[in-house]
C-alpha cells in the first residue's frame, strides 16, 4: 500500500506539479512547433509518451546495472542519447508504417524528437533525483509523457481559437504563443504545493 | 588581392549574420529550452552562453573535418555523439573549477547536447563549409545566443530583485515582481521581446 501511495504521488507530480513543459522547460520546440492543430498535438504528444517511457526505463537500467560506480560514468550522456536515437528510430518505423498520413504530417518532427528535450532531460532528472526503483523510473517516465501530452494538446486547443482573434500584428506567431505558454504556466503554479 | 578581400568579407558577413540577422533565438527560434530555464540571473546565462560557444565551436570543427564521410540517414545520429563527447567535456570542467555553478545549472548543462542550435549549425554550416567558415560561424552564433541569454537574464534579474551582477539600479520603492524569476516571468519577457523584435525589424511572422 505504501509503494502505491508513492507511486501515485510520483506520478501526480511528474504530470501536475513538476511538468516539464511549464516549470523545467523541456521540449519547448516541438511545443511551438507542432501545437498548430490538436490531432497533430495528440500524436505528437503520444509518440514522445512511448519515447520517453522506453528510454526512462532503458536508461535508468544501464545507469544502474553498467555506469554507476565505474569510471564509465562519464559516458553517461552519450550512452543516454545513444538509446534515445534507437527509440526514437523504433517508433519512426511503427509509424511509417502503420500511420502513414501521421507520418507525412509529421515530416521533420519525428526523427527530431531525438533532440526533443523533455526526453534527455527526464532522463538526466531521473540520474540526478537519484530514483532508486525501477517501478518509479516507470512511473515517472510515462507521467513525464502524459505531462507533455496534456501540455502540447492544451496549447493545441488554444491556438486553434487564437487564429480567430486580433492579434496585433508584431505578436503573431511565435511571441503570443509564448505569452499563452506564460499565463499556463502561472495557472500550473496553482498545482504547486498540492503535495507536501 | 580582390580574392582575399571577397573572402574576408564573406567571414564578416557570416560573423554578423549570427548576431543579428540570423540570430538564433529571435531570428531562428532555436535553442529555446535553455533560453527559459537559465536566465533568471545574468551569471548562470553567461555561464551557459560560454558553454555553447565552446561545445558549438568544437562540434563545428569536427562535423566539418569529416562532412565528406558522413552518410545522410547516420548524419543526425553522428552529429549527436559528436556533440555529446564535447559536453561531457564542458560539463565535467565545470564541475571541477566552478561547482556551484554547476550545482545551479544542474541538467541543463548536459541538456546542451539536445539544444537545436549546435544541432542546426552542424547541419545547416559545418557538414557543408570549409573549416575556417565552420568555425566562424560558431563564433558568430555563439556571441549571439549568448547576448541574447544576457539581455533576457538582464531584463528578468532587474524585475525580480532590481539588481543586476548585485549592484541595485531600481529606486529604493521598486517592489521587486516575484513572478519574473519563475517560468511565467521567463515564457512573457521572451514573448515580449520577440515581439519587440520584430517591431523593429517590420517583419510580419
Amino acid at each position: 500500500m505504501d509503494t502505491l501511495n508513492i507511486l501515485l504521488m510520483a506520478f501526480i507530480s511528474v504530470v501536475l506539479i513538476n511538468n516539464l513543459v511549464f516549470t523545467k522547460f523541456l521540449g519547448i520546440c516541438p511545443y511551438l512547433g507542432v501545437s498548430g492543430r490538436i490531432d497533430m498535438a495528440f500524436g505528437m504528444g503520444m509518440a514522445v509518451t512511448f519515447v520517453v517511457t522506453l528510454s526512462g526505463t532503458l536508461t535508468w537500467l544501464i545507469d544502474h546495472l553498467i555506469l554507476m560506480g565505474t569510471p564509465l560514468e562519464v559516458t553517461r550522456y552519450v550512452c543516454f542519447i545513444l538509446v534515445i536515437a534507437g527509440a526514437v528510430q523504433l517508433v519512426e518505423m511503427y509509424v511509417r508504417k502503420f500511420f502513414p498520413s501521421l507520418y507525412d504530417s509529421f515530416g521533420i518532427f519525428l526523427p527530431l524528437i531525438t533532440t526533443n528535450c523533455a526526453i534527455l532531460g527526464l532522463c538526466l532528472f531521473l540520474n540526478l533525483e537519484m530514483v532508486d526503483n525501477i517501478l518509479e523510473a516507470v512511473i515517472r517516465s510515462f507521467g513525464a509523457g502524459i505531462g507533455f501530452t496534456m501540455a502540447i494538446c492544451i496549447m493545441a486547443g488554444i491556438r486553434e481559437n487564437l487564429d480567430l482573434a486580433d492579434v496585433p500584428v508584431c505578436l503573431k506567431g511565435a511571441p503570443i504563443t509564448l505569452i499563452t505558454a506564460g499565463l499556463l504556466a502561472m495557472a500550473f503554479m496553482g498545482f504547486a504545493g498540492m503535495i507536501r | 588581392m580582390t580574392n582575399s578581400n571577397a573572402k574576408t568579407a564573406r567571414y564578416a558577413q557570416t560573423l554578423i549574420a549570427g548576431l543579428w540577422r540570423e540570430n538564433p533565438v529571435f531570428r531562428l527560434l532555436l535553442g529555446m529550452c535553455p533560453t527559459l530555464a537559465v536566465t533568471a540571473a545574468v551569471k548562470p546565462a553567461l555561464t551557459m552562453g560560454c558553454c555553447v560557444i565552446f561545445v558549438l565551436i568544437c562540434s563545428n570543427i569536427i562535423v566539418s573535418l569529416m562532412r565528406n564521410l558522413l552518410k545522410p540517414h547516420l548524419r543526425i545520429l553522428m552529429f549527436t555523439l559528436t556533440i555529446a563527447t564535447f559536453v561531457t567535456i564542458a560539463d565535467l570542467f565545470l564541475k571541477a573549477f566552478v561547482p556551484r555553478m554547476s550545482e545551479m545549472l544542474g541538467p541543463y548543462v548536459p541538456l546542451i547536447i539536445v539544444n537545436c542550435i549546435i544541432i542546426c549549425r552542424a547541419e545547416a554550416c559545418a557538414s557543408k563549409n570549409a573549416l575556417v567558415v565552420s568555425i566562424i560561424d560558431a563564433i558568430g552564433m555563439g556571441i549571439g545566443f549568448t547576448v541574447t541569454l544576457c539581455v533576457l537574464a538582464a531584463v528578468r534579474e532587474l524585475l525580480s530583485t532590481g539588481k543586476i551582477f548585485e549592484v541595485s539600479l531600481m529606486p529604493d520603492a521598486f517592489v521587486p515582481w516575484a513572478a519574473m524569476s519563475m517560468p511565467v516571468g521567463a515564457f512573457i519577457t521572451l514573448g515580449l521581446l520577440l515581439g519587440l523584435v520584430n517591431t523593429v525589424t517590420g517583419k510580419k511572422a
